[in-house]
Parts: C-alpha cells; sequence; structure tokens
C-alpha cells in the first residue's frame, strides 16, 4: 500500500467515524442550543471572557493605578471611573475586569487539574475493578470525609500565597466526585462486547482506558466539568475574601468583596459591582450544566 | 445493619487520625514559627520557650508526645493567647458555632425538602419555575456575599435586628448568621430533593399507589418521600462540611465568638495547638455527621438493609 492511498484509507475511516460520533454529539447540540436559558448564559459568559481578555483596552485607567482626585468615590461616567473607584483611589471597573481575569483562569485551570486526576483514577479503579477498585475508592471515600477547606486554607497560610498553589489545591480537592462519576460509568462499560474485543485482540490495558473508556464517558464528564468550574471560582473567591487569595495590587472578585463588604455603609458600590459578576459567571455555568445534563442525557426528561 | 454500622465506624476511626496526623505534620513543614517577630529572641531564650512547647525535639517526637497528650484528653496550651489552654479556648466557642451550624443544618432540610417537594409536584407550573429559580440565586450568590447585604437590609436599612456581635446569645443576633449559613444550603437541596422527587413520582410503584386510590398528599408523604429523600440524606455529609467551612467566614462578618473566628488567626500566627484543636473538633463534628448519615441512610434503602 502506498502511502496516498493508506491517507485516503485513514481518511475515510476518520470520516466514518465522525458521522457515526456525530449523531450523538449532533443530537445534544441541537438539544442544547433548544435550551433558552442554556443559551443565554453562554452568551453573557461570552461577554465576560471577552472583557476580561480585552481589560486593558476597555479602561482609560491602569487596575494599579491611583487617581487621587477620586478617592472611594461613587459610579460617574463623566470622569469615566463607570463602576467607581475603591479606598485607594484605583477605577472598580478595570478591577472588576481583572478580578474576572484571575476567577476565569483558576476556575478553568483548577478545573482541568481535577479532571485529569479525577478521569484517570476513576477510569483505572473502574476498569480493573475488584480488589484494586475497592482499595482505591475506599481511599476516596476517606478523603470524602476530610474537611478539605481546612487543609487548604491551612496549605494557604502557611506556604503563602501563590496563585498556582491555588490552581493545584483546588484541583486536588475537587477530583473525588469527578473520580466516582467516572468509575461508575466505567464498571458498566467494561462488560461491554467492544471492550471485550479490544482485549482479544490483544490491546494493552493502558490503551483500552484511553482509547476505549474515556471517550465513552465523556457525557457526564463534560456535565460534570460545567458544575465544577462555579464551584471553584466560587472556592477561589472564598479563600480570597479571607485574605489567602491573589496578592495585591492584583485582585480577584473575592478580594474585592471583601473590600466592599468592609464599607459597605458608606460604599455599597464596592461590594455590589464584583458581587454582581461573581454572582452572574456562577449562574451562567450552572444554567450551562443543567442544560449540558438534560441535552446528554435525555432520559432524565 | 449491625456490620454495616460498625464497618462505617471502622473508616471513622482512621479517617479522624488521617486528619490529626496530616494537619500536624503539614503545620510544622511549613516555614516560620509561633516565636518569629521582628526583633529576634536572644538564641538562649527562644531555646526556652521551645523547650517549654517541646518545640526543641525532633518532629516525629512531637507528633508522638501530641498523640499521647491528645489520647488523654489533652489539646495542650495556645501558643499565642497566653494563659488559656486550647481545650478553654474551644470550650468558650464552641457552643456559638454548634448552634450556628446545627440550626442552619436543620432549617436548611426542613426548607429545602418542603420547597423541592411542593416545586416537585407542581412540576413545569409557575411555582415550579419560581421555586427553581431563587434557589438557582440562593446557589450563585455566595454566602460572604449574602452575608453583609443581610446586615446592610436588616440591620442598617431595616433596623429590626442586630448587624452583627453576639451579646448575650440572645436569637436576635443568631438570626442573620444562621439564615446566611442556611440559605445557600436551602437551594441545594430544594433542588436536589425536586430533582429526585420527580424522577420518583414517575416511578412504577408510586402509578400503584395512586391506581389503588390513595390520595394524591398520602402518595407523597408514605410512599415517594421515602425515595426521594436519599440523595438529600447522602448531600448532609458535603453540607456539614459546606457549612463548617461557611461558619469561619459567617463568624468574622457577624463577629460571632465561635471556633471559627480562632482558626484563621491561630493558623497565621502558627499557633500550632490551637488550630490543631479546631481542625480536629470540626473533623470529629463533619466524621460523626458523615457517620449518622451513613446510619439513616442505610435505614432508608432497603437494598443496605438486609444486609
Amino acid at each position: 500500500m502506498n502511502k496516498s492511498e493508506k491517507t485516503a484509507l485513514l481518511q475515510s475511516a476518520g470520516a466514518a467515524e465522525e458521522i457515526e460520533g456525530r449523531s450523538l454529539w449532533r443530537d445534544a447540540r441541537i438539544r442544547l442550543f433548544r435550551n433558552k436559558a442554556a443559551v443565554g448564559s453562554m452568551i453573557i459568559l461570552g461577554i465576560i471572557t471577552l472583557l476580561a481578555i480585552f481589560a486593558p483596552l476597555l479602561s482609560p485607567y491602569a487596575y494599579d493605578q491611583i487617581d487621587w482626585g477620586y478617592i472611594q468615590e461613587g459610579p460617574n461616567w463623566e470622569n469615566g471611573h463607570i463602576f467607581g473607584t475603591d479606598g485607594n483611589g484605583r477605577d472598580l471597573f478595570i478591577r472588576v475586569l481583572y478580578g474576572a481575569r484571575v476567577s476565569l483562569a483558576v476556575g478553568l485551570l483548577a478545573t482541568t487539574v481535577s479532571l485529569i486526576i479525577g478521569v484517570t483514577y476513576g477510569a483505572v479503579a473502574g476498569y480493573f475493578g475488584g480488589k484494586i477498585d475497592s482499595i482505591m475508592m475506599r481511599f476516596v471515600d476517606v478523603l470524602y470525609s476530610l474537611p478539605f477547606m481546612f487543609f487548604v486554607i491551612m496549605l494557604m497560610v502557611v506556604f503563602g500565597r501563590n496563585i498556582f498553589l491555588i490552581f493545584v489545591a483546588l484541583g486536588a480537592v475537587e477530583w473525588l466526585t469527578m473520580a466516582r462519576i467516572v468509575r461508575g460509568q466505567t464498571l458498566s462499560l467494561r462488560r461491554r462486547e467492544f471492550i471485550e474485543a479490544a482485549h482479544a485482540t490483544g490491546v494493552s490495558n493502558f490503551k483500552i482506558i484511553f482509547r476505549h473508556i474515556i471517550p465513552n464517558v465523556l457525557g457526564p464528564v463534560i456535565v460534570y466539568m460545567t458544575l465544577t468550574i462555579p464551584q471553584v471560582i466560587l472556592t477561589e473567591s472564598f479563600l480570597s475574601f479571607l485574605g489567602l487569595g491573589v496578592q495585591e495590587p492584583l485582585t480577584s472578585w473575592g478580594v474585592l468583596i471583601s473590600e466592599g463588604a468592609k464599607v459597605i455603609e458608606a460604599s455599597t458600590w464596592m461590594l455590589i459591582y464584583p458581587a454582581v459578576f461573581l454572582a452572574l459567571t456562577l449562574f451562567c455555568f450552572n444554567f450551562i450544566g443543567d442544560g449540558l445534563r438534560d441535552a446528554l442525557d435525555p432520559k432524565d426528561r | 445493619m449491625l456490620s454495616y454500622a460498625i464497618r462505617r465506624l471502622l473508616i471513622a476511626i482512621p479517617t479522624l487520625f488521617i486528619v490529626i496526623t496530616v494537619a500536624f505534620f503539614m503545620m510544622r513543614i511549613a516555614p516560620g514559627g509561633p516565636f518569629d517577630q521582628e526583633r529576634a529572641l536572644p538564641p538562649e531564650i527562644e531555646k526556652n520557650i521551645k523547650a517549654a512547647y517541646d518545640l526543641d525535639k525532633p518532629l516525629v517526637e512531637q507528633y508522638a508526645i501530641y498523640i499521647g497528650k491528645l489520647f488523654q484528653g489533652d489539646f495542650g496550651p495556645s501558643i499565642k493567647i497566653r494563659d488559656f489552654s486550647v481545650a478553654e479556648l474551644i470550650m468558650a466557642g464552641a457552643p456559638a458555632s454548634m448552634q450556628l451550624g446545627l440550626s442552619a443544618i436543620a432549617i436548611a432540610l426542613v426548607f429545602g425538602v418542603a420547597f423541592g417537594t411542593y416545586a416537585a409536584i407542581r412540576q413545569n407550573s409557575a411555582v415550579d419555575f419560581v421555586v427553581m429559580g431563587v434557589a438557582m440565586i440562593g446557589i450563585a450568590i455566595p454566602n460572604f456575599v449574602m452575608a453583609p447585604l443581610l446586615s446592610l437590609v436588616f440591620g442598617l436599612y431595616l433596623s429590626i435586628l442586630p448587624t452583627a456581635g453576639w451579646g448575650d446569645g440572645e436569637l436576635e443576633y443568631k438570626i442573620l448568621p444562621i439564615i446566611a449559613l442556611a440559605l445557600p444550603q436551602i437551594a441545594y437541596i430544594a433542588r436536589l430533593t425536586r430533582g429526585s422527587m420527580v424522577e420518583v413520582l414517575h416511578s412504577n410503584y408510586i402509578r400503584t399507589a395512586r391506581a389503588k386510590g390513595l390520595r394524591e398528599t398520602l402518595v407523597v408523604n408514605r410512599h415517594a418521600i421515602k425515595g426521594a429523600l436519599l440523595p438529600v440524606v447522602s448531600y448532609l455529609g458535603p453540607a456539614t462540611a459546606a457549612v463548617m467551612t461557611g461558619s469561619v467566614v459567617i463568624e468574622s462578618i457577624f463577629g460571632v465568638p465561635g471556633i471559627g473566628t480562632y482558626f484563621i488567626k491561630a493558623a497565621l500566627n502558627r499557633d500550632y495547638p490551637l488550630v490543631m484543636g479546631v481542625v480536629i473538633v470540626y473533623a470529629v463534628m463533619i466524621i460523626l455527621l458523615n457517620f449518622l448519615v451513613d446510619i439513616i441512610y442505610g435505614l432508608l434503602d432497603p437494598k443496605l438493609k438486609s444486609r
């Protein structure tokens, strides 16, 4: 077989697989786009993400620039401080957008960490089953009942406020449920014919897990991932609220909310704007997660 | 059932042990110590102080000493809050924290299940959408945002409740912190209950119950609720953990003299024994409630009951 024949064959094989795979995913996509709440949420999240990415271009002020003329002043369209300024005279609009950068980045990265750990762990436990499974899942049970946030708080206090540590710590906390979900799905998959066929043709365990098991559990994984992101963002804000998150002059929604909460009586806007952005983001992710669940799992409807 | 309970208990004990061990070494391996100050202490004095708290011994020996004392119920002295033992501080703070935490969970359970069930019975009606919409807001607004807002509205604008403080533990001081802690959990539980209730109401045994002519209230209260509550019961473990963690923030926002407020301060000060004490109390609470949840689950779930 020459090279061009091979590529043609590969392409046709790829195309066949695509048609096969598309029907399910396309169905899900159609169902998802019919869900108004989910679509609206995607649009709002898209806007927030764009605002966060292009933040420096959107305001005449820098996020750490002090405007001595307007210290802790309310929203004012004329001087460009459309969300007002904070106690140090910094523009709140640009700070909220920089907060969005941190919160979204933490949300995505920590979720990715949890995804990698959780999916691998769950798939391995479910695939091998038996003793290995029961030991691995018992370990998860034990971790489940630990007061994890206290460890994360201690970790942050102890090793200093390091943004990478936040990713790792939050990711390491959030993988447990993912592992349980994947394990449950894998248990029901591993007795199926196509896995047996792969076994019979001598495919290694490693390959079976990554080629055959994981692609087939992606549905629930994606749903749970969308629901993990807001959880992580919330946790990061919680840590920042306690003063354990990112460091000044960088900021996150939690930091801004905690600053706002201290002066809520005099300067309500300092709490309201970051809180609205945080709540809106959590809202949207939850709606998308719900929409995805309905779309990918039609039996629930 | 009994063997199931014993098995669960056998998991709970090593879990607590793991918590203690991890917390102990995490605190100690960290850079910095309780006696780090701007002005360094003279070496002899520092040595004496460290010896007084056993901090000069090797880490493993310190651990052994700590565990040994713990078995005798001795949490050690607080390093930073002079003249108080950790046990005394915890005894002083725990009642407030426990009251807040347990009331919040109880309230969340009652209201969450009620709202969720109601929404499920009237599935896809206006009531359903309103309840679920409000629940979504409850999930999306974190308690550290809700708490200052509640204090602003009820304390300052309406002036019907104190904005913060504890007084002598009168009810009016407890209302806002409890609400702030309970709201997100009400929302979660309402959503969970609705989801499982909808599923149960469509199941065959409910159709049978209806077919034999039972009134709808009886169908729901006697037959459906038992099945529908299973996911809610298993959520109670994580809910407890969430309420406990939340209480750290809520206590500091409302100025409640509970153990949550100690925790952050003590960790920042490297007050090792106090941090350990607080973590152990919280861990015992969480593990205990998880254990109870497992038992209740075993009683409710016929598949486990038979074992």
